[in-house]
C-alpha cells in the first residue's frame, strides 16, 4: 500500500464496552492539527450519559462531539457514537437509526464500518481495539476490501482479545500491531482533500 | 456486487470490484419504479439507511442484487408488501428514554392543563409503542379524557399491530424499568395482561387513539395540534426531506403548539430552528413562537 499517495479521510475505531482505557490513549495521541474525522463506536448501555465525550475530551486537544442525526463530518474533529442508535456515516455527514441491534448491538460496528466502506471506499481507515465479541470484524474486512486501511490492536496486548483476535482473522491483511504503534501510525497518516458534502 | 455487513454467510476474501456509483444507480431505479408503480415516496431517505434495508430484502429474497430485486417487486406485490415492511420497521420500546417522559411531565403537562381539548399527533407511530406510553402518562396526569391522540403511520401493517395493543411479554421488565423511570405513578403491570407472550394492554388506553395511514412525504396536513411527536422517523430522511416534514410539522401546530423529536435529532441542521424555543435544556421538546 503506497500511503504516500492516498489520503484518507475519515478513521473508525471500534471497541466494547471496557475499550475506555485504550480510547484515551488513543485521542491522547492524536495531534492538535490531526486531517481526519475520527469516529468512534463504542458499545455501552442504552442510557448512558455524556461522560464518555467528555472522559475523551479530557484526553484530546481535539474537540469531541456526540453525533446528533445529520450532523456534518469535520476534518479534526473526534466523534463518538450514541448508545441505542446505529451509526451510518454517509458522504459528508452522520445519519442515525433504530434499525434492530445486529448481533444483540446498536450501535453495530459492523454496521458504522460497514458504511463507512461504502460511502468513504479506499479514503477510510478502520481500527480495532480491545473487546469481548466478535462485532466489528465483517465491517473491517469491508473497509479493507474497498480499498481502506485496516488496524487490529495486537491481542496479546489487549485488555480483552477476542474482538481483535476475530477481525484479524477476517482481514488477513490488517496491521496487527500494539496500541501505541497504530496511534503513531494514524498520526502520519495522509490526510485527504477536505470531504465537500454530498460532491 | 456490494456485500451486506449484516450476511452471516462468509465474503469473498480477495478484494472485489465494488462500484459504488453502479450500486447508486440501481438503488435510484429501483425506488423510482417504487414510486412510480406503487406510489410510495423512498427517493429522499437517508441513502446508507435505505441501501442497509434493501440489500436485507436481496437477501430476504434470495437475490443477487438490487436489480434483481427491482424486477421481483415491480411483478409481485407481495414482495413489495415485505419490502414495505423492511423499511419501515423500527425497534423502540415503551417509554423509550425515561428522561424524555421525565421532562415532558415536567414542562409540557402543566402547558397541556390550559386547554379545554387536546389534540395530538404521534407522526410515523410504527407499532405503538410511544404512542401507548402517552395515552398512559395522560391517563396518569387526569388530561387523558380531554385527548385525542391520533396515531399515524405510512405502514398499514404495522399500524394494524399498534391498534392491537400487544407487545411481547419478555419485553414488559425493561418496560417497567423505563415506566418508573419516567415518573410513572403506578404499578405498571395494572395496564396489561400477560397470555401466552404477549402483554395484552387495556382496551380502554385506547379509548381516545385514532389511528390511520399517514404519509408524511406525500400527504398534508389534517388537523391543528397542540402537540406533535415525531420522534427516530426523521433520521430516516435527507435533508431536504427533513425540511419539507418540518414544514408540515409547522404549519400543523397551533401558536405555542409543542414539537417534540429525538434524543439525537436536532434543529439545528434545519431551516426551521428560529421558528422554535427550547422548551427543555435536556431533550428535544420545542415551542413553536414565530
Amino acid at each position: 500500500m503506497d500511503l504516500d499517495r492516498v489520503g484518507y479521510d475519515i478513521v473508525m475505531v471500534g471497541t466494547s464496552w471496557g475499550g475506555l482505557a485504550a480510547l484515551r490513549t488513543l485521542v491522547a495521541g492524536l495531534p492538535e492539527e490531526f486531517g481526519m474525522a475520527v469516529t468512534i463506536v463504542q458499545h455501552r448501555h442504552k442510557d448512558s450519559d455524556h461522560l464518555l465525550r467528555q472522559l475523551l475530551q479530557e484526553s484530546s486537544p481535539l474537540t469531541v462531539c456526540e453525533i446528533e442525526d445529520k450532523m456534518p463530518i469535520e476534518h479534526g474533529r473526534i466523534y463518538v457514537a450514541p448508545p441505542d442508535y446505529h451509526t451510518l456515516v454517509e458522504p459528508g455527514y452522520f445519519s442515525l437509526s433504530t434499525e434492530a441491534p445486529v448481533r444483540y448491538s446498536r450501535p453495530s460496528i459492523d454496521v458504522a464500518f460497514g458504511s463507512a466502506a461504502d460511502s468513504y471506499t479506499h479514503r477510510a481507515v478502520g481500527v480495532m481495539l480491545t473487546g469481548a465479541n466478535a462485532d466489528g470484524a465483517e465491517g473491517l474486512r469491508l473497509i479493507s476490501d474497498r480499498g481502506g486501511l485496516a488496524f487490529v490492536q495486537d491481542p496479546a496486548t489487549a485488555e480483552s482479545p477476542m474482538m481483535p483476535r476475530a477481525a484479524a482473522r477476517a482481514v488477513p491483511r490488517a496491521r496487527v500491531m500494539a496500541l501505541p504503534e497504530i496511534v503513531r501510525f494514524l498520526a502520519e497518516l495522509p490526510a485527504g482533500a477536505p470531504e465537500r458534502e454530498d460532491a | 456486487m456490494a456485500v451486506p455487513v449484516t450476511g452471516e454467510e462468509s465474503l469473498p476474501g480477495a478484494p472485489y470490484h465494488y462500484n459504488p456509483d453502479l450500486e447508486r444507480l440501481e438503488i435510484e431505479l429501483l425506488l423510482e419504479g417504487v414510486f412510480r408503480h406503487y406510489g410510495f415516496d423512498f427517493r429522499s431517505y437517508a441513502y446508507a439507511s435505505i441501501r442497509r434495508r434493501l440489500w436485507k430484502r436481496v437477501e430476504g429474497e434470495g437475490l443477487r442484487n438490487i436489480s434483481a430485486l427491482q424486477a421481483r417487486i415491480l411483478h409481485d406485490p407481495e414482495a413489495m408488501e415485505r419490502l414495505l415492511l423492511d423499511l419501515s420497521v423500527n425497534v423502540t420500546a415503551m417509554f423509550r428514554d425515561p428522561s424524555f417522559y421525565r421532562e415532558f411531565r415536567e414542562r409540557v403537562v402543566p402547558l397541556l392543563r390550559t386547554y379545554p381539548f387536546i389534540r395530538i399527533w404521534h407522526a410515523g407511530c410504527s407499532t405503538g409503542e410511544e404512542v401507548f406510553s402517552m395515552a398512559i402518562l395522560l391517563e396518569e396526569e387526569g388530561l387523558y379524557d380531554r385527548a385525542r391522540l391520533y396515531a399515524t403511520d405510512i405502514n398499514d401493517v404495522v399500524l394494524q399491530r399498534a391498534k392491537q395493543g400487544i407487545f411481547p411479554l419478555d419485553r414488559m421488565q425493561e418496560y417497567t424499568e423505563n415506566y418508573l423511570r419516567a415518573g410513572g405513578k403506578r404499578s405498571f403491570s395494572e395496564y396489561y395482561t400477560a397470555k401466552y407472550d404477549g402483554a395484552i394492554f387495556s382496551p380502554s388506553l385506547t379509548r381516545n387513539i385514532v389511528f390511520s395511514q399517514h404519509n408524511l412525504v406525500t400527504d398534508r396536513s389534517f388537523s391543528e395540534f397542540h402537540v406533535i411527536f415525531c420522534r427516530n422517523v426523521l433520521i430516516y430522511f435527507d435533508r431536504e426531506l427533513q425540511n419539507h416534514v418540518h414544514a408540515l410539522f409547522y404549519d400543523s401546530l397551533v401558536m405555542f403548539g409543542v414539537l417534540a423529536l429525538g434524543s439525537k435529532e436536532t434543529l439545528k441542521f434545519s431551516q426551521y430552528e428560529s421558528c422554535y424555543e427550547k422548551l427543555s435544556p435536556t431533550e428535544k421538546i420545542y415551542r413553536k413562537v414565530n
